[in-house]
């Protein structure tokens, strides 16, 4: 065999593992998205979002608790996280940037980001839900706000650092103090970054079950009151899914499509913002 | 012709962090409305020594000063100078165009805004004297609000002349502020320069001999951190008075 056809052949050998990997990859992706849709559309019904869950076993009723207290859940810990993670991340690449304090702290944010979700819900258990002596909706936003602020902290320190830092200059040299350097001209050159990083990270948090099984726990009835057990989507899957009745096998379904067409939504609009971005 | 000096540089040393000396006893007078250029090798010390007159350099830590600038009577290289005051009187172009991600009216107004200036009249008005002063209103007057970064990169250069010429400083530090460019809007920044210095005084960094002889009026070479000449800039390039001044400008290094 001559090398150009080694290489040929070697050419193919590769192609074929790779091809064949990304298959294996896609399937399985296809079969769970494709399983959740065609389930979860011969659930859906108006049943599901106007009425509060029926009496276990009975037929009907919906989980109108469960999609607004996943909101409720979600927008709390946005409120908590996002404030928190920037001016973080802010710290990190302006104030501190070249200090070893930053790097410290990037390296500990990258450490958090891959701490298994459910280690957060225990920690937040013990400080917030043992002590006080009920599950409550606050515990459940605050963990997920824990979750969100490293992922938010390093998009930000990281879309920071990539504002040329000559932009900055010509701020200060028309007069600027750093503040308004930062908020009018860098926060404005990386926002689109930011924006992103923040949907992303509302995106990995609206699908967390574990954090919010110690803490927010479930609630069968209707509640907004964040100082008591709340309802959240993905808790009530993971209760309804382990369940004995059909009928609550068929809402998890339906959450289940419903939560996943939510963070699909939140990632198609961070990439149609990053798109928008690059394109003027 | 009676020359006033603008700003006179007195036995000024830099040092930038860990005590690097960069800049050895410079002394130097750039007068007013006058086009004063400093050239020299790469790594001279020229943009260094630029950064001096509105203390760049302060936005670093640990970089040190020695000696004195005086502006109008004042040192401003002492503790008591408010830098943000002194940096909207002495303007400066930096060697990439720097427009901010923002429109090219909010790119020219933003200096004004920071002075407090918020009428929107008062701001249209001065936003439109500073894009005539530039040469580029022609250019933009129809696309005002418009990105900045939709112009070419000769137009955005113009537009952050335009940005600093608004807040209507007294001199105005040029760092290369061609060497980015193509050779049409080269020549058109220099025209503008030409223009500019009845109203300012302009210092201007270039690495390019040429560029030099035909902008400034007056020229200092640098050489390894030393002013080692200041003179006329006629003078300078046909009788420099210094060995190494008419070696570097007749090419034989640099």
């Amino acid at each position: 065999m001559t090398r150009e056809q080694t290489r040929k052949i070697e050419n193919i050998f590769a192609l074929t593992l790779s091809a064949l990997a990304a298959l294996i990859g896609l399937f399985w992706l296809v079969f769970i998205l494709g399983d959740v849709i065609v389930q979860g559309i011969k659930a859906l019904n108006l049943s599901l979002f106007i009425n509060d869950p029926a009496p276990a076993g009975v037929e009907g009723g919906g989980l109108r608790n469960a999609f607004v207290g996943q909101l409720i859940i979600t927008l709390c810990a946005t409120l908590i996280g996002v404030p928190v993670g920037v001016l973080a991340g802010t710290f990190l690449a302006e104030y501190a940037r070249g200090r070893k304090i930053a790097r410290v702290i990037s390296v500990l944010a990258d450490i958090m980001v891959s701490v298994p979700s459910i280690v957060i819900g225990t920690f937040i258990y013990a400080i917030l839900v043992k002590p006080v002596g009920h599950f409550s909706g606050w515990a459940g936003a605050i963990a997920l706000a824990i979750i969100m602020i490293p992922v938010v902290l390093r998009t930000t320190e990281n879309m920071l650092s990539l504002v040329p830092w000559t932009l900055r200059e010509a701020a200060f040299a028309l007069g600027a103090p750093y503040y308004k350097v930062i908020i009018q001209v860098v926060y404005r050159g990386a926002a689109t970054g930011i924006l992103t990083g923040i949907l992303l990270s509302i995106a990995r948090v609206a699908g967390e079950t574990a954090p919010l099984l110690f803490t927010s726990f479930n609630n069968s009835f209707f509640s907004l009151d964040m100082k008591q057990p709340i309802s959240s989507l993905t808790v009530t899957i993971f209760q309804y899914a382990m369940g004995p009745y059909d009928n609550w096998h068929a809402q998890a379904w339906a959450a289940s499509l419903m939560i996943t067409l939510f963070i699909l939504f939140l990632t198609l609009l961070g990439r149609f913002i990053i798109k928008w971005r690059y394109k003027g | 012709m009676r020359m006033d000096v603008e700003i006179e540089v007195r036995g000024l040393n830099f040092y930038y962090t860990g005590n690097v000396h960069v800049l050895k006893g410079i002394n130097l007078s750039a007068y007013k409305n006058v086009v004063t250029a400093l050239i020299g090798p790469s790594g001279c010390g020229k943009t260094t020594l630029l950064r001096c007159f509105n203390r760049m350099h302060d936005l670093y830590p640990k970089n040190r000063y020695e000696g004195e600038i005086v502006f109008q009577g004042k040192n401003i290289l002492s503790k008591d100078v408010d830098v943000i005051n002194l940096r909207s009187r002495i303007g400066m172009v930096f060697q990439k165009p720097t427009p901010f991600p923002m429109t090219i009216f909010d790119n020219v107004a933003y200096g004004l805004k920071l002075k407090g200036i918020n009428k929107r009249t008062e701001l249209s008005e001065r936003v439109e004297n500073a894009l005539k002063n530039s040469a580029i209103w022609d250019e933009v007057k129809d696309k005002l609000n418009v990105s900045a970064y939709e112009l070419s990169g000769g137009q955005q250069q113009r537009l952050v002349i335009a940005r600093a010429l608004a807040v209507e400083p007294e001199v105005l530090l040029f760092d290369e502020p061609t060497s980015a460019l193509d050779p049409i809007s080269t020549s058109k920044i220099e025209e503008l320069l030409a223009q500019l210095k009845s109203k300012i005084t302009i210092i201007i960094v270039t690495h390019n001999m040429q560029q030099a002889a035909r902008v400034s009026d007056w020229t200092g070479f640098v050489m390894l951190g030393k002013l080692i000449e200041f003179d006329k800039t006629d003078k300078m390039f046909t009788a420099p008075s210094e060995k190494l001044t008419e070696e570097y400008i007749t090419g034989r290094f640099g």
